[in-house]
Formats: C-alpha cells, sequence, structure tokens
C-alpha cells in the first residue's frame, strides 16, 4: 500500500455480504470509497496485483448474462489474488431440479470464499446468504438491487464532486426495472443528494407516494426536460427493447422524442453536470451518442472505478483487511 | 367414547344465539342436551370445560387436502389431523388436485379416502371446468349426484364471462354455489406480492388489488343476471369488500369468506423475501385488513375459511418468485384470530359464528353440518382456551405443510379439545 492511502480503518468491518446498499450507514460507504482509493492506488502501479486474497477462491455465479459485471469482478478478485472461478448457470437447471442452494452447498464443498451473484430473479442472494457460509456479494438481482454498480457510481460522483451534499441527481429511464436506480436511490439519498425520477409513468415503480419509510422519500417527474432543469448528476438507464413489446410504451421512437438525453437537454442541467450511464449503453435511444462520447460523460470512469470498487468490496469482505 | 358430558364451559352457539354458562351433552354421538346442571349418565365421560369456551366444530369452507396428486404436501389422513388441531371437524376441500375433481369418479375418490382414512368430515368441492382449464363445463350435474357441496376453479377464475355465465345458470338449477377465486389473470400474471411500495422494495413483480375487485364486480354482475349463488373466495381487498356490500344491499346471492392470515397479517410480512408468506390473494396493505375487519363486522363477509395451503419445506426454500403460493393455515387459524379479539377489532361471538354457523349455510343443508349445538345434530365440538399461549412450533403440526408465516410466534388461544361425532380426536397435551 502507498503512504498516500495508508492507513485504513477498516477494523470495524463487520459485514459479510454485500446484498444490498438500502442498509448501509455513511460510515460504511467511506470505508468502502475510501478502501477503494487504496484500490485504485494499486491499479496505478506497473504490476497491478497485491496478494490480499491469496488463497481465497472467489466463484462468479452468474444466473444471467453480463460481461461488464462479470469481467469487472474477475479482475478485480485477480489483481487481489484470489483463485476465480467462472460458472454460468441458467434458470433451467433450477427446472431440472437443481436448487440455488444446493449449488451453493457445492459450491462451499469446493472451497468458495466469496460468491459473487448475478440472478435473474430478486432475492436470490439473500437465500444464498442465509444457506451460505461463503460471503455472498449481490452482482445484480432481478429488479432489486445493484450495490456494487451504485457503489462504483457513488464513488464516481464523489471523484468528481468531492461531495454528495446537497447535490441533486435526476435518474432517467425504466426505474420500476431497474436494480442500478434502486441501489442508487438508497445510495445517494442516504449520502444526502436529492433524487427526482424521471420516466414515463409506466416505467416509474409503484407506491413511492405513500412510501411510509420503505423507500427513501424522491422527487418523481415524467417530464424530462423539467426534470433535469440544475442537475449536477444526470443518470440514464438502459431501456430494454422488450418494453415496448410488453405494452408499457408506445413506440421506441417516442421514447427517443420524450425521453432521450442529448447535449441540448444536457445544456439544461448543471454546467458542470456529470452524464452517468450504467452501460451498455442503447446509443441514440435513451442516450445521444454525442452525449456519450461528450465532456459531461463519466461512462468510462464508471468501468474503470468499477474495479477498484469491486476490489475494496471483495478485500473489506474477505476478513483479510491486515494483508493488503 | 360416543357419550361425554361436558360441564360448566361457555358455550357459544351463534345459530341458535346461546352465550351463557351451560352443560353440553353427547350420547352415542349427538347432542342430547344442553342445559344447566345435567347429571352425567353411567356411560358418560364427563369433562369440566370450567373457564373454557365450547362451540360447534369449525366448518372450513376452503382448504387444499392436495390428494390426489401431491401427496407428498399433504394428504386426506395428514390434513384431516391438522384440521383436527385446528378444531375443525368439516373441512370443505377444493379441486385443484391432479387429477381435478372434476367428475363423479374423483369426488367418490374423496369421499372414500376420507371416509376410510380422515378424521373429520371431508366435503368435496367440484370443478367449474374440466380440469380447471376454463374451456368447457365439468359433470357439474354428475357432481352434484356425488355430493360435492359447490363449484370452483379455484387457483384461477373461469376467465371467460360467458362461460361463468352458463356455469352459474347450471349450477342454480342444482342449487348449489359457485365459489369464485377472484384474479384477473392478465392484469395478475407474473405477480408475486401485492403491488405496491414493498413490490417496489424488494424489485418483484406485484399482483394489482383490481385484479381481485374486477372479477368480483364481473361475477357479482353474473350472479345478479343468473339468480345463482356466488361465493366469493378468500377476499383480500378494501375495493372488494366494498363491491360486495354494495351487492348485498341489492339483494344478489352472494356471500364472502376472508383467511385469517389476510386478517392479520400484511404484505410487510413478505420483506426478507419470506417464501413463507407469498399467498394467493397476496397479503395486502394495512387499510386492507382494516376494511376486511370492517366487513367481518358489518356482515359484509359472511365466513372465515383458511386456504390451508401446505407445501414441502423444499418447495418454499427458493428464490421467492419460484416459490408456490399459500399458508399451512390450518393448525393456526383460531390462535391468530384471537389476536383480532385481544385488540377489541372483532368479537369472540363474531368470529365462532364465521367459523360455524355462516359457513354451514353457506354450504346448505344435506351435507351432514350444521355448524350448530343443537339437540339431535352430530357431536361435532371444540373447546377452547382463549388465555392460553402457546408458540407455533411447526414441527408438531398433524399437517405436512409447515410453510407458515406465523412460525416461532406467540399467539394466545389454542384449541385444547376437538370432538367429532362423539369421538376426542384432538386432545391438546401440552
Amino acid at each position: 500500500m502507498t503512504e498516500a492511502t495508508a492507513p485504513l480503518e477498516t477494523k470495524s468491518w463487520h459485514r459479510r455480504h454485500i446484498l444490498d446498499v438500502d442498509d448501509m450507514s455513511p460510515e460504511e460507504f467511506e470505508t468502502i470509497f475510501r478502501t477503494a482509493d487504496a484500490m485504485k492506488d494499486v491499479l496505478a502501479r506497473p504490476i497491478r496485483k497485491v496478494p490480499a486474497l491469496r488463497g481465497q477462491m472467489v466463484v462468479n455465479m452468474f444466473y444471467e448474462n453480463s460481461t461488464r459485471t462479470r469481467a469487472s469482478f474477475e479482475i478485480a478478485a485477480k489483481n487481489l489474488s484470489a483463485d476465480v472461478l467462472n460458472m454460468t448457470a441458467s434458470a433451467s437447471s433450477v427446472t431440472k431440479g437443481e436448487s440455488l442452494t444446493d449449488t451453493i452447498r457445492t459450491l462451499e464443498a469446493l472451497g468458495a470464499n466469496i460468491i459473487v451473484m448475478r440472478h435473474q430473479l430478486s432475492g436470490a442472494p439473500y437465500l444464498a446468504a442465509r444457506h451460505s457460509h461463503a460471503a455472498i456479494v449481490n452482482g445484480g438481482d432481478g429488479w432489486h438491487a445493484h450495490p456494487t454498480q451504485a457503489l462504483l457510481d457513488l464513488y464516481t460522483i464523489r471523484e468528481r464532486k468531492g461531495t454528495f451534499k446537497g447535490l441533486r441527481a435526476v435518474i432517467v429511464g425504466d426505474i420500476r426495472h431497474s436494480r442500478v436506480a434502486h441501489s442508487n436511490i438508497w445510495g445517494m439519498t442516504r449520502l444526502g443528494m436529492q433524487v427526482t425520477l424521471c420516466a414515463p409513468p409506466t416505467l416509474l415503480p409503484y407506491g413511492l407516494e405513500k412510501a411510509g419509510g420503505m423507500m427513501p422519500e424522491v422527487a418523481v417527474e415524467t417530464d424530462l426536460d423539467r426534470a433535469i432543469q440544475g442537475a449536477d448528476v444526470v443518470m440514464t438507464l438502459r431501456l430494454q427493447r422488450e418494453r415496448q413489446q410488453s405494452g408499457l410504451l408506445p413506440s421506441v421512437g417516442e421514447y427517443i422524442r420524450r425521453y432521450q438525453v442529448n447535449e441540448t437537454r444536457l445544456k439544461k442541467a448543471a454546467t458542470d453536470a456529470l452524464l452517468m450511464h450504467p452501460g451498455p449503453v442503447n446509443e441514440d435511444i435513451e442516450l445521444a451518442a454525442s452525449a456519450a462520447g461528450g465532456t459531461a460523460s463519466t461512462i468510462d470512469r464508471q468501468v474503470e472505478n468499477g474495479v477498484a470498487v469491486r476490489m475494496a468490496v471483495l478485500y473489506l469482505i474477505s476478513g483479510r483487511q491486515s494483508e493488503l | 367414547m360416543k357419550s361425554i358430558l361436558i360441564k360448566n364451559g361457555q358455550v357459544i352457539d351463534p345459530a341458535r344465539g346461546v352465550n351463557g354458562r351451560y352443560d353440553v351433552a353427547v350420547t352415542n354421538g349427538s347432542i342430547t342436551a344442553i342445559g344447566q346442571n345435567l347429571e352425567p349418565g353411567d356411560n358418560h365421560k364427563v369433562i369440566d370445560a370450567a373457564g373454557k369456551i365450547v362451540t360447534p366444530g369449525f366448518i372450513d369452507l376452503h382448504c387444499h387436502l392436495r390428494q390426489p396428486g401431491a401427496e407428498q404436501k399433504e394428504t386426506i389422513y395428514s390434513g384431516t389431523r391438522a384440521a383436527a388441531r385446528g378444531g375443525f371437524t368439516a373441512v370443505c376441500a377444493m379441486p385443484n388436485t391432479d387429477p381435478a375433481i372434476d367428475d363423479r369418479l374423483s369426488a367418490d375418490f374423496i369421499k372414500h379416502t376420507a371416509t376410510t382414512e380422515g378424521a373429520v368430515r371431508v366435503l368435496p368441492v367440484g370443478c367449474i371446468t374440466r380440469g380447471r382449464r376454463g374451456e368447457r363445463l365439468a359433470e357439474l350435474g354428475e357432481l352434484a349426484e356425488a355430493g360435492v357441496i359447490g363449484f370452483s376453479d379455484d387457483g384461477s377464475s373461469v376467465p371467460s364471462a360467458r362461460l361463468l355465465k352458463q356455469a352459474m345458470e347450471y349450477a342454480r338449477g342444482l342449487d348449489l354455489p359457485v365459489l369464485e377465486h377472484c384474479e384477473e389473470a392478465g392484469l395478475a400474471e407474473g405477480g408475486q406480492i401485492n403491488e405496491g411500495i414493498i413490490a417496489t422494495r424488494l424489485g418483484l413483480a406485484g399482483i394489482p388489488a383490481a385484479a381481485e375487485e374486477m372479477i368480483i364486480a364481473r361475477d357479482i354482475a353474473l350472479a345478479s343476471l343468473t339468480g345463482a349463488r356466488l361465493h366469493l373466495c378468500h377476499v383480500s381487498t378494501r375495493g372488494g369488500v366494498a363491491i360486495i356490500r354494495q351487492a348485498k344491499a341489492k339483494g344478489v346471492r352472494v356471500t364472502a369468506e376472508v383467511t385469517p392470515h389476510h386478517l392479520t397479517l400484511t404484505e410487510e410480512r413478505c420483506l426478507n423475501y419470506d417464501t413463507a408468506a407469498k399467498v394467493n390473494p397476496p397479503l395486502r396493505t394495512p387499510d386492507d385488513v382494516t376494511a376486511l375487519i370492517d366487513g367481518i363486522n358489518d356482515g359484509t363477509i359472511n365466513a372465515i375459511a383458511t386456504d390451508h395451503a401446505p407445501h414441502t419445506d423444499n418447495d418454499k426454500c427458493c428464490e421467492f418468485a419460484l416459490a408456490p403460493f399459500g399458508i399451512s393455515g390450518l393448525e393456526t387459524a383460531f390462535g391468530s384470530l384471537m389476536g383480532l379479539v385481544a385488540e377489541g377489532r372483532v368479537e369472540l361471538n363474531r368470529i365462532i359464528e364465521c367459523l360455524t354457523a355462516a359457513p354451514a349455510g353457506i354450504i346448505g343443508p344435506g351435507h351432514g353440518v350444521t355448524g350448530s349445538l343443537t339437540p339431535g345434530d352430530p357431536a361435532d365440538i371444540v373447546i377452547l382456551d382463549t388465555a392460553m399461549e402457546w408458540t407455533v412450533d411447526t414441527s408438531q403440526f398433524a399437517s405436512r405443510g409447515k410453510n407458515t408465516p406465523l412460525a416461532g410466534e406467540k399467539l394466545t388461544g389454542k384449541v385444547i379439545m376437538t370432538i367429532f361425532g362423539g369421538d376426542i380426536i384432538f386432545r391438546d397435551t401440552e
């Protein structure tokens, strides 16, 4: 570890699993961010590798297709010298009689210490955590949560803005079905940001007007031109084509007209606004290619920071904090 | 023991307006007298029920015994013993078995197995449509001859309004009710829990209250049109209660039931992805619960039925979206309902009425249940201790289904004895 980032005060870290950010304290966020700072220093070295997780096995168990998240976790684990096992599973294995709990037990028997899990069904990592001695990291579950994506988004905001307090974010797109949006809503509000959700009503979550403490207080706006006014962070979400097929949208063209973030709309945001997207971008659908490649865009930076943040998460839950 | 004298209990028999301290005499399996200071005959076993409640045996309008087809979840043997532990002496078995109960042969199988293996009376419900596929009418007349108490495709609504109208017309001729599961399939498709903030929090697809309410409204319109007896199963929404209340005021022949879990639990039970709380219709909001309780109190909702839906641990130990719907409810029904009495939200007398006289009235005569302790009736009796505290220990369940969100919870109020046809079939030994 370099002197610039030492010492890390991570002794207070007691969390075994990373399932969501909804119950994280600001202090825990800061611990992760500071650990990610240290990991970025590691990534700046000629040899981007430390022995922190040597002898530990990280299993990437992906029940759903993913390139970015899986590659990011794999690189993060390898940078920490962990042994990495990549597994793809399909929901069909369930119908063949192989349950998730069976799979978890098998992986444990094979020596898994940390299981990174992507699953198309909400809550699956919680089931895994209940039945696992290994640490579970939620790599995205259904429509529910994507905690490491939110952490890397927040880390990128912190890096660019230096603070969260008082910043106003607008999240644009299919919020109802977005695990990225859900985790960011929790993380952003917990750290002092104001959040506006902007989408066609068919893509907005249910019940926010009577949340009763079940979800953070957020503003809701269906007009993007109003929502984006003065925003410090503009986060766009990938539009799944199936939303039109399932009748949630009249047409992709109409969506583009009403909800695409482009340079003209971006000018209505704060002059130093960040433009974020979890990727992969449907260019010229939810996000104009020119905006995606513009100076406000943090898309590549998010990907880059993702490795450091995931290294931090793996490191913290590994119980090897003294070995960096 | 067919002859029993139950002494000094508080007898509550809403069918006859009885609520007071009486002795109940049972001779050769039938109620022979209710009065004060009755003397036992030579062959009478005397049971001291001082401080206890004595009521007619409970009647469950709606349960799933899973036989034939899913005996790993429940059988008529295990399900009726679970019923006995819950104070039920008669249970109506829904026909969504495999094969479904859609002809005489299958109905006869239920009745025969119940006679040879059951601990309590089992009253089969026949399908409305063949195989519950919603395409053609089942053998309704044949099922009626076999003794079903009504017709239901429970688990789903009859999708076609035309077909349901025809079923109602036919059922009316047989003087049997149509028991409908109210859920508009398209609107509820893929839904896991109540549509609202909890579904949003958990990232689960929701089942909107309107999916239930629009079928209730449709079915009431058809009952009004045909003059058929319509019984609405497991009502769960404020809007549903309001529509039924309006229909009753207009004189439509409609009755309704609610489950103990919809009266006592809310959607928040699903937090942490607890599949034990996954049930269809889903647990709703506190506002819906209040409306259901109001419906019980003003008579809009007639009866309380368990919708006992046992599953194996394996079935429920999985991702929330893959878990089957259902709560194993027979053995916790009374204890959980007593919470409403303790909170002053429903009178004990009304709870007993909803478990005895009301379901008997919906089933009607000719099926051997009266829901009363009238001399001459079969001695189906339950003795209750309203003050007994107990912890729900699913390992003690007679049901094969241990799936309940109440596992490990303390309840106050317990069934301590169940008597069926003069035989003591359950006695609490705690």
